[in-house]
């Protein structure tokens, strides 16, 4: 007798009682389909998460300098020698000055972020300039009155004709030279297409602002991230003998640790999942000693018929392998069909794009499990049943 | 003729508490290919054990137990489990058949084991079936049958395999008297044809329709030869009769 012929009949057997082995297989399901969403919530975490890092920037550096009273400081100027003099793992640097003041487009006030930035600044981020120009050395070296806005800006306040038009920083017009492309998927107040960028030189004359002290600088390489960090702490720390004075924050740094939050959540609640899996086995044994039992006199027939132990033994490890592995697969499609609709109820309640993606591989994994669940908590009562003296069985009622 | 069943003193002893029983004490016997032999006793003779001993459901305390020349008594469970689908056609008295299986998935049960092919199973079950008279009834489920007929589809079963013996345990013993008759005619039609059929019975009405009896006694044979002798039906001790006629 081979092996498909005994998984026939355990089809067979299981059909047979198809109400018990629903219920039977019902721990499985409910562990499985756990498993699988908790998995997908944790895998949209993740894509999330690098979403919306991969928008600001993840090949970036944002160094901030508080500073050491007056005797040590790190001018604008040092700051370019040092990325200078680091060209294998630094590439472009921009200071970046947010400005305060209100922003006033003919008696109208905005909301808009002003922030001023260097030459690089737009290649760093990646912006697109859609109209007019952007901003350029010279415009920073002579702290030109100029701007580049958002797309936003350039529609609600001047009809898409912005260029050439001027906007109100505090008390100083400055022309708008440039229109940048839409940025965000929607446009939105608040958002980067409600932005205006002007020359850093400029900024800090209007703000009143003698130093300049935050700096976004790009990198090569993300795998290079720690290094590059390392290069401007090491580089700061020589002229300030401090590591309080200033922070350097790496973004694919932050990625990485928010990612290994998110896996170690993820795993400790695959775990707790998990454990139905094992209540979901040890109800596999229960009713798998019960149908031995039940079945005492069937076993007693078949080995007087010539059915050797390891045929019994296979034929009742196989049923509650098969039993365990539909379980398994009806958890799978619950679980992608649940994954659906969490994706559904968690857009629609934090208003993200969050999708919940069951993973192949933990698919795979939960199938797998499931089987291996079947097999090991099924072996005991098939081992009972195996191991049964035919005389005695075939005597049972 | 050759020696197909051969016990040579052959004891089992059962521990029941402090007590030792003799189930069968010092047996010994031949039984010869194409014989018709019923093995009759009261419960307690010892012709239920003599029954798992020569079913090969398990092994003599002591003595020798030769089933077509080979030795049982050194056999293991799987190799005692590899004999009885080779050599042993059982008929019970309660059919024993597979309640969930259909008739012919049940006749086909002793020719899986065998490792048989399907189609070929599927072919000799149905036609073991058509030979007890069942061929329409191929896809019913033992339940849908009535007694006799179940009985039918175990000897269908016990002979699918060509066993060297069939082994009938009382298998008169849940039907009324009529289809009884039928089965011990099926029996006796089988004998002609050669097979060699060992028959257990308490009942010597049934017994006496065979050729051959041995009895038993307490764990011994009292009795051994023709079934048509009138010594063959006396009882030796004077114990009352229970069940029997």
């Amino acid at each position: 007798m081979n092996f498909f012929e005994t998984f026939r009949l355990a089809l067979q057997n299981i059909w047979a009682s198809k109400m018990r082995t629903f219920l039977t297989m019902l721990g499985i399901v409910i562990g499985i389909t756990a498993v699988i969403v908790i998995v997908g919530l944790g895998n949209g975490m993740q894509k999330y998460m690098e979403d919306s890092f991969a928008s600001m920037g993840t090949n970036s550096l944002t160094v901030s300098i508080r500073g050491r009273g007056t005797s040590r400081s790190v001018s604008v100027d040092d700051m370019y020698e040092m990325v200078e003099q680091n060209k294998t793992v630094l590439d472009k640097i921009s200071p970046t000055v947010t400005m305060q003041s209100q922003i006033k487009v003919g008696t109208e006030t905005l909301s808009s972020t002003a922030t001023g930035v260097s030459e690089d600044y737009f290649k760093i981020k990646d912006y697109e300039i859609a109209e007019g120009r952007g901003i350029q050395y010279i415009d920073v070296a002579e702290r030109k009155k100029i701007c580049v806005v958002g797309q936003y800006i350039n529609q609600t306040y001047y009809a898409g004709r912005a260029v050439g038009d001027t906007i109100k920083i505090g008390a100083d017009k400055l022309t708008i030279v440039g229109v940048m492309a839409q940025e965000a998927d929607e446009m939105e107040e608040g958002g980067t297409d409600d932005s205006i960028f002007l020359p850093y030189s400029t900024a800090a004359r209007l703000s009143g602002m003698g130093t300049i002290s935050t700096f976004t600088i790009t990198i090569y390489n993300e795998e290079q991230a720690s290094i590059a960090k390392k290069v401007v702490e090491d580089t700061l720390y020589k002229t300030f003998r401090n590591s309080d004075s200033y922070t350097v924050i790496s973004m694919v740094e932050i990625l990485d640790i928010m990612n290994s939050m998110i896996d170690v959540m993820i795993t400790i609640l695959a775990i707790i999942a998990g454990i139905s899996l094992l209540v979901g086995g040890i109800g596999i044994m229960n009713i798998m000693l019960v149908s031995v039992t039940e079945r005492t006199r069937e076993i007693g027939i078949r080995k007087a018929l010539g059915a050797k132990e390891g045929v019994i033994l296979r034929q009742f490890v196989i049923e509650a392998g098969t039993t365990a592995a539909i379980g398994g697969i009806i958890g799978i499609l619950l679980g992608y069909f649940l994954s659906r609709v969490a994706t559904v109820i968690v857009t629609a309640l934090l208003e993200t794009e969050l999708t919940v993606v069951p993973s192949a591989g933990s698919v795979l994994l939960a199938f797998g499990v499931s089987a291996a669940v079947g097999v090991i908590f099924g072996y005991l009562p098939a081992r009972k049943a195996a191991l049964l003296n035919p005389i005695d069985a075939l005597r049972y009622d | 003729m050759s020696t197909l069943i051969e016990f040579r003193d052959v004891c089992k002893y059962y521990q029941m508490g402090d007590e030792t029983v003799r189930a069968a004490d010092h047996i010994s016997m031949k039984i010869e290919k194409g014989e018709f032999v019923a093995i009759v006793g009261q419960s307690g003779s010892g012709k239920s054990t003599c029954m798992n001993i020569i079913g090969c459901l398990d092994v003599p305390t002591s003595g020798t137990y030769l089933l077509d020349g080979r030795d049982v008594g050194e056999m293991n469970r799987n190799e005692l489990a590899e004999i009885r689908n080779e050599l042993l056609g059982f008929i019970f008295q309660q059919y024993n058949l597979l309640p969930k299986l259909s008739i012919l998935e049940n006749v086909e049960v002793p020719l899986m084991y065998a490792g048989i092919s399907r189609k070929e199973r599927r072919e000799r079950a149905t036609e073991a079936l058509e030979a007890v008279g069942l061929a329409d009834k191929l896809k019913n489920k033992p339940s849908q049958l009535s007694g006799g007929q179940q009985q039918r589809v175990s000897i269908a079963r016990a002979l699918v395999g060509h066993p060297a013996v069939i082994l009938a345990d009382e298998p008169t013993g849940a039907l009324d008297s009529r289809t009884g008759r039928e089965v011990i005619a099926i029996l006796q039609k089988l004998h002609k044809q050669g097979h060699t059929i060992v028959l257990i019975t308490h009942d010597d009405s049934i017994a006496v329709q065979t050729e051959r009896i041995i009895r038993l006694e307490d764990g011994h044979v009292v009795y051994d030869g023709d079934a048509k002798a009138p010594e063959a039906t006396v009882r030796h001790t004077s114990q009352s009769e229970e069940g029997g006629i």
